[in-house]
């Protein structure tokens, strides 16, 4: 990670959401994706993060990499409490058809249905996808 | 309207960089304000100066520098993303810039509009 300081920020709180829609490992957008976030809670932002489509295996428990030589970055997901990104949800929809359920993931999340998350989106100020 | 930009993809594979461009410069042309262009992930390779295509191809690295001369669009290079690329302060082309993320959080906060290009 970057460092940030957060003090010097002085300005207007905006509602982020960071959409997650891709694998953890295949592309870099996840783990870039990641970074982002993090540093949007440091300007003390109001964060969302949602994990759609494959990008609900970001979070997926057990992941095992050595195989493929890159780095299980799945624990930094742990680290987001601890940034106050405490709005964390993934998509019903997208557990199910991947045969995955709360209790696979390495994060608490909030599982809401598409149209729910399109409810909430449609609240934001920024959404970015990675 | 004030307009933050992201740009996530490289120059040449993918077309958002192309896109990016145009909306960039069709929104100065009808009077809007471009807070900032940041690139990331691959998007830094827009601002690799040794970019050399075929002379009857677009070349986005000059098309970029030459918006910011022309209208002085500040253009952001995400330092981490552009480490990991091999991209430093010796590779920028004219008017591009390298920082930090923050500058990015802060297009979106400053911003009535964040638009993405990228896969």
């Amino acid at each position: 990670m970057e460092d940030f300081d957060d003090d010097e920020f002085d300005g207007p709180i905006k509602k982020f959401m960071y959409v997650n829609r891709k694998a953890p490992y295949g592309t870099v957008y996840a783990l870039e994706g990641l970074e982002v976030v993090l540093i949007t809670a440091a300007f003390d932002q109001d964060v969302s993060m949602v994990f759609v489509d494959d990008g609900v295996f970001q979070i997926k428990k057990d992941q095992e990499t050595t195989g493929i030589n890159m780095k299980n970055f799945s624990p930094t997901y742990r680290a987001l409490e601890g940034y106050d990104v405490e709005k964390v949800y993934a998509e019903k929809e997208s557990l199910e058809a991947r045969g995955l359920s709360g209790d696979d993931l390495v994060i608490p999340v909030e599982v809401l249905s598409s149209a729910e998350l399109a409810e909430l989106m449609d609240a934001q100020d920024v959404i970015v996808s990675f | 309207m004030k307009l933050g930009i992201l740009v996530n993809e490289g120059p040449f594979t993918h077309q958002a960089s192309d896109s990016a461009y145009q909306f960039t410069k069709a929104a100065i042309e009808k009077g809007h304000e471009i807070v900032r262009v940041f690139f990331y992930h691959d998007g830094v390779g827009n601002a690799n100066k040794l970019a050399d295509p075929p002379s009857d191809d677009r070349n986005l690295v000059s098309l970029w520098s030459q918006l910011a001369e022309e209208h002085g669009v500040e253009m952001v290079v995400c330092v981490a993303a552009a480490m990991r690329r091999g991209i430093n302060d010796e590779l920028l082309a004219a008017g591009f810039k390298i920082s930090g993320l923050g500058q990015l959080v802060e297009a979106g906060i400053i911003g009535d509009r964040l638009v993405t290009f990228g896969d």
